[in-house]
């Protein structure tokens, strides 16, 4: 082995000294997590206060919101939101979400703090690397937020940002010049930042194991975060130069999505031969990974919490694994399922339709293990076992409905309708915040070194888990109705009579949200009040709980751990205790 | 006392499966997801080209595709240049290492330098991102400045790493192994020129 | 807990399948106007009950095993689950693995009906532009012809919204342009969709067909109606501000009475 083999201990023989080292520019893997876990909750708050704007509007559209004129005086006149200003929060809400929210917390939050301790080492393997990116991260989402107040607004045309609306600049509407410029280039400084997130974690994964831990012993949560750095990996990698094309197109004059003789606004383009279909080609291949990056990470944090509170080891360990990388893999071969009806060649449509039919054998395998595992269990009912079982249930639901859109000739039906609007807020909306909250209860006393109040967390939990059912179950309903998606108001004569169904989806998101709140207090109060944490008070087996609450600098005090156990010995027969921790050197006689 | 992974105690870490140390891992999935990015740049030309019923071909033998040809030439000779320094720093001839590393260093700045030569000729025939002098469809401009300009991005990014680590390897401040990291990202350069040149030169000559 | 939590799932599970279930008019599929829709109505209908059944099972069984550990006491034994993670994998793949083919298989050729057949020789071609925020429709008259469109000639002042050159260009003298979708009933329609500004969509939900109209493509669809009636175009693709109010109306008469309307357009021409 090289004398380079690995340099991630060798930076932090010390611990750093002064504020801004410790707190501000740190290289210290715990340090970026907790930063990323911050901007997360930060981006979340913004999100969910967005989608009240978004609901209250689309509950009565001529609403006067109090405050809004003067976040937006040309949005908001008089503070009732305009229908161009509907679509830029639904826009801002879109990308802050699945970017800074659902790719930032549960992978690079949690995994920046979990996985080096998890496989045993120091640090990650390039800690100035991570540091930057986080900073990196950072500086894209002041950009995205910068947005919000130049004039013109944020940018209208969605999260997917399809050309020529997108591309054309400021002709097609408010908000399409500077506003949609920054959302490019903030998303493109996105890309850099997690391409050097996954650099590390995949090297940390590989290099930095300690003795004993071989990949098979690896926790659910590693396995997760390692399989979606590869995936974000080259997912990235096409978003990154889409971004920089649309620029192009938007600044420099070129014509890459836009095709020759529109007339916009009376005037006619100077773009000639471009192609808007190259724009959702690029994205989508993109795009569907990247929502397999938002939900691998959360099934891998769901799985690794769930044994610790059943007392029994998950069913089919290295099956579930085989199953995430397999949802890995195929998610590369099914991005046309979101085109099919976008004018690409219809025969596509049946090509991309099986592979995206298939992911949702190893999508249920996954779902029959966990349901399986709590057969024949004790749980202990905490917060976070309680997220776990929840996600279990809200996967079921939004994974069902996918199956529904999978199939080309339903999806020219249900394309673009609300049925759409319920399956991805069931998958991302909910069930990967269900692994965030359910990660939080779990490791928060780990990394403050307090509890979190367990009754607040279990109200938090119940408003939240029957809040989102009434909130996207009946979005199926409208959705089967016709009701389309992206729409201001409800003006059509057959929408008129469903707007009943939004008002009650409204309230239902604004009790829900009321909900988080709770949440949100029971974090802050528990960081300074809540009762101190023992280093396993959980009783749990991974390398995190084998080192002190919280972990020093170098996570393990310069112990250099040896690991002799897989990573879910819970109940083994004739054990000392009903569970082992993969440090115990502790060997049980098996019949 | 010292927490100390590697640095040769490997009784006390797993084996790195692949045998490398993590540096140069780093580098080979930078060039992995570095190779989507020039391949989406690619499919997004090649997309274009194929929807375009009135794309120009207007690169003549000489001066352009001769100048593409030496601009290989150049760029090939680079990566041996290349090859000699990694091999010269993992004997420990450090300034053999450093001749080689500067060779190299200079071989890419003048492919860079013929790059740029060659598109201020293409500009003062009046191409642009957005413009057509032959009157064909403008993307032709469009993707020949972007995937070629695409790449020289990345050559010049070569040409400064390759400097710092010539002075580093002298200074004593690199060794073998990030030179080796360093050849790493050179011959991936060198290896998307050798899509891209028959791509947007040969497939477009008169 | 554990009661609670199998408690409440089961209701959120029934109540969400009841809705589906006893949905009355409101919350449905609308009717079906479609020669094809039938077919798409079936293949929802299947999936419908193949993943309602599904979804049922998965979480009853989800609530009740959570239920059953609730009532068990400190240091209970655990139970493996019989056959392990086997019988989960066998019952993925065989069972997952025959909706797929047989839905794939049945649905291709519903697609394949609707989207990759020519329209037939005798269908009633009809030319649509999508602009920023209207539909407007074009018959080729007289004539049979329909004239060429010219961007740079487009004004909605004065309502020449395709940029015909009536002009300079015979055939687009008698074209007949309107801002309704009027058709005969069982006919075959073959309409040619291009759009003026951005990506724009057809969707008719009676019709159950949806089509993207893509700026730079003139995009083929062919439909036939099979009830009169007045139905609503909307356009489901995110076009700007005025996304939610761009609509049109299709309206769907008899024969005798569409081809005299089509005479009185033709005639004020």
């Amino acid at each position: 082995m090289s004398e380079a083999t690995a340099h991630a201990a060798g930076h932090q023989h010390t611990a750093p000294t002064g504020f801004m080292r410790k707190y501000i520019f740190s290289v210290d893997h715990k340090v970026i997590g907790l930063q990323y876990y911050g901007l997360g909750l930060v981006a979340v708050l913004i999100g969910m206060v967005l989608s009240w704007l978004m609901r209250l509007h689309l509950g009565w559209s001529t609403l006067a919101i109090p405050g809004l004129e003067k976040l937006s005086p040309a949005g908001a006149p008089g503070n009732v939101m305009t229908p161009e200003y509907y679509l830029s929060l639904m826009t801002m809400h879109g990308t802050i979400m699945v970017f800074f929210v659902l790719t930032n917390a549960p992978f690079s939050g949690f995994g920046n703090y979990f996985l080096p301790i998890q496989v045993g080492a120091a640090d990650m393997a390039f800690p100035r690397m991570n540091m930057m990116s986080f900073w990196v991260t950072l500086t894209s989402f002041l950009v995205l937020m910068a947005a919000f107040f130049v004039p013109g607004g944020p940018p209208l045309s969605g999260w997917t940002a399809y050309a020529p609306l997108s591309a054309v600049g400021q002709a097609a509407g408010p908000g399409q010049g500077l506003g949609q410029s920054l959302w490019g280039l903030s998303i493109a400084i996105f890309c850099v930042g997690q391409l050097l997130g996954s650099l590390n974690f995949i090297a940390t994964t590989l290099d930095l194991r300690t003795k004993g831990m071989s990949l098979a012993r690896l926790p659910f949560s590693t396995w997760a975060w390692f399989i979606t750095s590869v995936i974000g990996l080259m997912a990235f990698a096409v978003l990154l130069p889409a971004c920089i094309l649309l620029i192009l197109d938007r600044t420099a004059g070129t014509s890459f999505f836009i095709p020759a003789g529109l007339v916009i606004n009376d005037q006619l383009q100077p773009h000639a031969g471009g192609s808007p279909l190259l724009w959702q080609h690029l994205f989508w291949f993109f795009g569907h990974p990247e929502v397999y990056i938002a939900i691998l990470p959360a099934i891998g944090i769901v799985s690794h919490i769930l044994p610790a509170f059943m007392r029994k080891p998950l069913l089919g360990p290295r099956v579930l694994v085989g199953c995430i990388a397999s949802i890995g893999f195929l998610s590369y071969m099914v991005w046309g399922h979101h085109m099919f009806v976008s004018g690409m060649n219809p025969f596509s449509a049946i090509l991309f339709s099986v592979p995206t039919l298939v992911i949702t054998i190893p999508a249920t395998i996954a779902t029959l293990l966990w349901i399986g595992s709590v057969y024949g269990a004790r749980i202990r009912f905490t917060t976070a076992s309680l997220f776990c079982l929840g996600f279990v249930s809200v996967f079921i639901s939004g994974g069902i409905s996918g199956f529904f859109l999978a199939q080309p000739s339903i999806d020219t039906y249900l394309h673009a309708t609300y049925f759409v609007v319920a399956h991805f807020h069931f998958v991302m909306g909910v069930a990967a915040i269900f692994a965030i909250f359910a990660g939080t209860y779990f490791w928060m006393p780990k990394m403050v070194g307090r509890m979190m109040n367990e009754t607040l967390g279990k109200i938090h939990f119940w408003l939240t888990f029957v809040g989102v059912y009434c909130i996207f179950m009946p979005m199926h309903y409208l959705g089967l109705a016709g009701n389309v998606r992206r729409y201001a108001a409800f003006t059509d004569d057959f929408l008129a009579p469903l707007i009943p169904v939004h008002q009650f989806i409204t309230i239902a998101a604004l009790v829900t949200g009321a909900a988080q709140l709770i949440f949100v207090f029971n974090l802050i109060w528990s960081r300074f009040r809540g009762p101190k944490a023992s280093d396993n008070p959980w009783e749990a087996t991974s390398l995190e709980w084998s080192t002190a609450t919280p972990p020093p600098f170098d996570n393990f005090g310069g112990k250099q751990l040896v690991v002799h156990q897989e990573a879910y010995l819970y109940g083994v027969e004739g054990a000392s205790a009903d569970y082992i921790m993969q440090t115990s050197p502790e060997t049980v006689k098996t019949s | 006392m010292e927490v100390s992974a590697g640095h040769g105690h490997a009784g006390l870490m797993e084996e790195s499966p692949y045998g490398i140390p993590s540096g140069k891992l780093a580098m080979w999935c930078f060039v992995l997801s570095d190779a989507v990015t020039f391949s989406a740049v690619l499919f997004a030309y090649g997309y274009l080209r194929v929807g375009s019923p009135d794309w120009s071909t207007p690169f003549v033998f000489v001066p352009s595709i001769l100048n593409g040809l030496v601009m290989t030439f150049v760029l090939l000779t680079s990566g041996l240049t290349m090859l000699a320094a990694v091999e010269a720093a993992k004997a420990g001839r450090t300034a053999a290492g450093t001749r080689w590393l500067w060779a190299t260093c200079v071989l890419g700045a003048l492919f860079a330098a013929m790059h740029l030569m060659e598109w201020r000729h293409m500009i003062e025939e009046g191409w642009r991102l957005f413009q057509n002098p032959l009157g064909g469809a403008v993307q032709f401009g469009a993707a020949f400045f972007s995937v070629t300009g695409l790449h020289l991005l990345h050559v010049v990014g070569g040409v400064v790493a390759l400097a710092i680590m010539a002075l580093g390897l002298r200074s004593g401040k690199y060794n073998r192994i990030d030179v080796e990291i360093t050849g790493i990202y050179w011959h991936f350069v060198d290896l998307v020129w050798m899509f891209v040149f028959p791509l947007i030169y040969l497939m477009n000559a008169k | 807990m554990g009661k609670a939590f199998g408690v409440v799932l089961t209701i959120i599970t029934l109540v969400s399948t009841a809705v589906f279930i006893f949905h009355g008019n409101l919350l449905w599929l609308p009717v079906d106007a479609s020669a094809h829709g039938h077919g798409v109505d079936h293949q929802l209908m299947e999936t419908m009950y193949g993943s309602g059944f599904l979804f049922v099972l998965s979480q009853l069984l989800l609530g009740l095993f959570v239920w059953q550990s609730s009532s068990r006491k400190e240091g209970w034994k655990y139970k493996t689950f019989p056959g392990g993670a086997k019988p989960m994998v066998v019952l993925a793949i065989v069972l997952v693995g025959i909706e797929i083919l047989a839905l794939s298989f049945v649905g291709s050729k519903v697609w394949a009906g609707i989207y990759l057949t020519p329209a037939e020789p005798q269908a009633l071609p009809i030319d649509v532009q999508a602009g920023q925020f209207a539909f407007y429709f074009r018959y080729a008259g007289v004539d049979g012809k329909f004239g060429g469109l010219h961007p740079d000639k487009i004004d909605e002042g004065s309502g020449n919204f395709f940029g015909l050159d009536p002009r300079n260009d015979e055939a687009a003298r008698d074209d007949v342009v309107t801002a309704s979708l009027v058709i005969p009933v069982n006919r075959p329609i073959s309409l040619t969709m291009h759009s003026k500004d951005v990506i724009h969509s057809f969707y008719v939900r009676e019709l159950r067909i949806q089509q993207d109209i893509v700026p730079g493509l003139m995009i083929p669809l062919h439909f036939t109606a099979t009830k009169t009636g007045r139905f609503e175009i909307v356009c489901t693709q995110l076009c700007g501000l005025g996304h939610y109010q761009m609509k049109a109306y299709l309206e769907v008469k008899s024969q005798d009475e569409f081809d005299q309307w089509l005479k009185q357009q033709e005639a004020a021409q």
